[in-house]
């Protein structure tokens, strides 16, 4: 190539933007349907951000006047039994969707890799204790354990994310827990603690960094399965309380005889919902296979 | 075997004590104007103390006390009475637990059977067009939640017939033909939603297998094709899909929980939503308890059929 001599010799840096760019090219040219589904969650991030903006009307204003109207130029998706416009309620149901479901998957994470991380790393009788109760939470069917602790704590959208959280992070602590029993053998953590590092120390400087991708891998596959879990709550009347609209909530019992009139109370949540879990799911699987090749395949 | 089967029936105690823990702590959570909330609203308690009312709760007692006094009566098949009809939980369990094994059974067995053929079928004609409409339709399937389709199910052939499957629950006494048939369409529904990850597992388990040598081997033996997938490699395919069926059983009781309170069948699930929405907390607790530890007896079952079904664990 004919450039200057000194730019040969001292190659520029890539920029932090020209990397990134990279990656995700690679990344997409790897994972088509991943980087299709990054899109789309990136598409539904600004349509929860910007829920106010795009809805044409409140999303809890009655207007008996017009209730259950049919799709139309007005009302997108039609209103449902109070008048409420369906379309601006879908909308601003993403922002409870992906709130719900970021708030629990993060809260999840930070709190399975603590525990994972510490139970792996001691063992002995504090490691005895933890793991009987990710036992118990595990025998427990997932929204037996999610109403009980909804109807103690009183169904909110922070207590939705608490009761999600807690019962996450259990099952995911597992799953930290056996990647640091895996990096714990490796000597660089006997040379660690033969140089005097500190439990702590060892702890955040040497065994986390290595379970990060464990913990990256676990987060995007379990985000889906939260975004249902509020669905389901809500729809049965324990999570996320009217008049603030969940997908869950706007497909519950009490709209069913309302259905009848207007499929499309059903209709457009239920694509909503299957949409993003499905993209979810795509999007977890392929950052998966990226990053962990071991486990390619194997769901 | 026998220390192995010995060995994971002693795992059960610390498991079910924590369990029970739980819904003791559980109470203790309620927020304080909770007994005052209950006493007020509930027409039923009318002429029942304060203190009456804490002691039917179990909180006249310590953490400690309580604990050990639930612990001695779940182990007596005592799990406290309702505290409004002071009826025995026990007795209400016995009652309701038939409509929920009988859907969770049927489901089971359709999830099981549809994952583990198509799972077959898909792997054997790998890549086709077959593969590739079974595979989308099991992510589609994955992606709509269970509730949606149960609703679906009942709004669109009213629209379109003016007919839906019927949401009276007909009891066992009136002939077990239509006792059972009223579960079918509940179960085909929760069925098929654990159909899909069952599937996506016997799929990738049967590739596993039958990339191996003694495939080849039983092939070169002269093996006919089905001989080999059904005896030589399902066998071998289906320990990891076993395993996952045992995860999957609190999933299915989760579901019962939403089906039955959509098809209105009197199960548990039902019963656990009614009882949470009179605030009814000892039967919450005696709910949850058992629904945990049926989670627990499958899975028991589940690794003891390892033992039939891979007989490398019976030597461990």
């Amino acid at each position: 190539m004919a450039v200057a001599g000194d730019a040969m010799l001292a190659p520029r840096e890539p920029s932090l933007v020209a990397r990134w760019g990279t990656t995700l090219v690679r990344f997409t040219r790897r994972q088509p349907i991943g980087a299709f589904s990054a899109a789309v969650l990136v598409l539904l991030v600004f349509i929860a951000i910007f829920a106010d903006v795009i809805a044409p009307y409140s999303p809890t204003r009655n207007n008996v006047g017009e209730s259950l109207i049919a799709p139309s130029t007005d009302h997108f998706f039609g209103t449902d039994q109070f008048g409420r416009d369906l379309f601006s309620r879908v909308i601003h149901g993403a922002r409870i969707s992906l709130y719900v479901g970021l708030g629990a998957t993060f809260g999840a994470a930070a709190f399975a890799t603590i525990l994972g991380a510490v139970s792996g790393y001691l063992g002995g009788v504090f490691d005895y204790i933890v793991q009987r109760f990710v036992d118990a939470s595990q025998a427990l069917p997932p929204l037996v354990m999610l109403i009980a602790i909804l109807v103690v704590l009183e169904p909110s959208v922070t207590n939705v994310i608490i009761a999600l959280a807690a019962r996450g992070s259990l099952s995911l602590s597992r799953v930290v827990r056996g990647a640091v029993i895996g990096i714990r053998a490796f000597p660089f953590i006997d040379a660690a603690r033969a140089m005097g590092a500190s439990t702590p120390r060892i702890l955040l400087r040497h065994i986390l960094p290595n379970i990060f991708p464990v913990v990256v891998v676990l987060m995007s596959t379990s985000i889906g399965g939260y975004i249902v879990a509020e669905a389901s709550l809500s729809f049965l009347g324990f999570g996320v309380p009217p008049p603030t609209p969940s997908w869950g909530g706007i497909m519950s019992a009490e709209g069913r005889l309302y259905m009848i009139v207007q499929p499309w109370i059903l209709v457009f949540p239920t694509i909503a919902l299957s949409l993003v879990v499905y993209v979810m799911n795509m999007f977890g699987d392929a950052l998966r296979d990226e990053l962990d090749p071991r486990l390619r395949g194997s769901r | 075997m026998r220390n192995y089967i010995v060995a994971r029936l002693l795992a059960i105690i610390p498991t079910t004590m924590v369990l029970i823990l739980f819904v003791v702590v559980l109470i203790r959570l309620l927020p304080g104007d909770a007994i005052d909330v209950l006493l007020e609203e509930q027409v039923r308690l009318d002429d029942v103390s304060r203190a009456e009312l804490e002691a039917r709760l179990g909180l006249d007692k310590s953490l400690p006390e309580e604990f050990v006094r639930y612990t001695l009566g779940t182990l007596r098949g005592d799990l406290g009475n309702s505290i409004f009809t002071e009826e025995s939980v026990t007795g209400l369990i016995r009652q309701r637990i038939g409509v929920t094994l009988t859907m969770g059974v049927m489901a089971l067995v359709i999830g099981a059977t549809t994952g583990v053929v198509i799972g077959i079928i898909s792997a054997v004609r790998r890549n086709n067009l077959l593969d590739y409409f079974l595979r989308s339709v099991s992510i589609a399937g994955l992606s709509i939640p269970n509730f949606a389709i149960a609703t679906a199910v009942i709004v669109f052939p009213t629209i379109w017939w003016k007919w839906s499957p019927p949401v009276i629950y007909t009891p066992p006494g009136d002939g077990i033909w239509p006792y059972v048939a009223q579960f079918f369409t509940p179960a085909l529904i929760l069925g098929l939603s654990l159909s899909a990850s069952l599937m996506r597992l016997t799929r990738t388990m049967m590739l596993e297998v039958l990339r191996q040598d003694y495939i080849t081997t039983a092939r070169s033996k002269g093996a006919g094709e089905g001989t080999v997938v059904l005896r030589h490699a399902l066998r071998n395919a289906l320990i990891p899909v076993v395993s996952l069926l045992g995860i999957q059983v609190a999933f299915l009781l989760s579901g019962t929980v939403i089906l039955e309170s959509i098809f209105s069948l009197p199960g548990l699930g039902r019963t656990l939503i009614g009882a949470l929405t009179a605030r009814d907390y000892p039967v919450v607790q005696g709910l949850t308890v058992v629904s945990g530890l049926l989670v627990i007896m499958v899975n028991l079952m589940v690794d003891v059929s390892y033992g039939v079904l891979d007989p490398r664990t019976r030597t461990e």
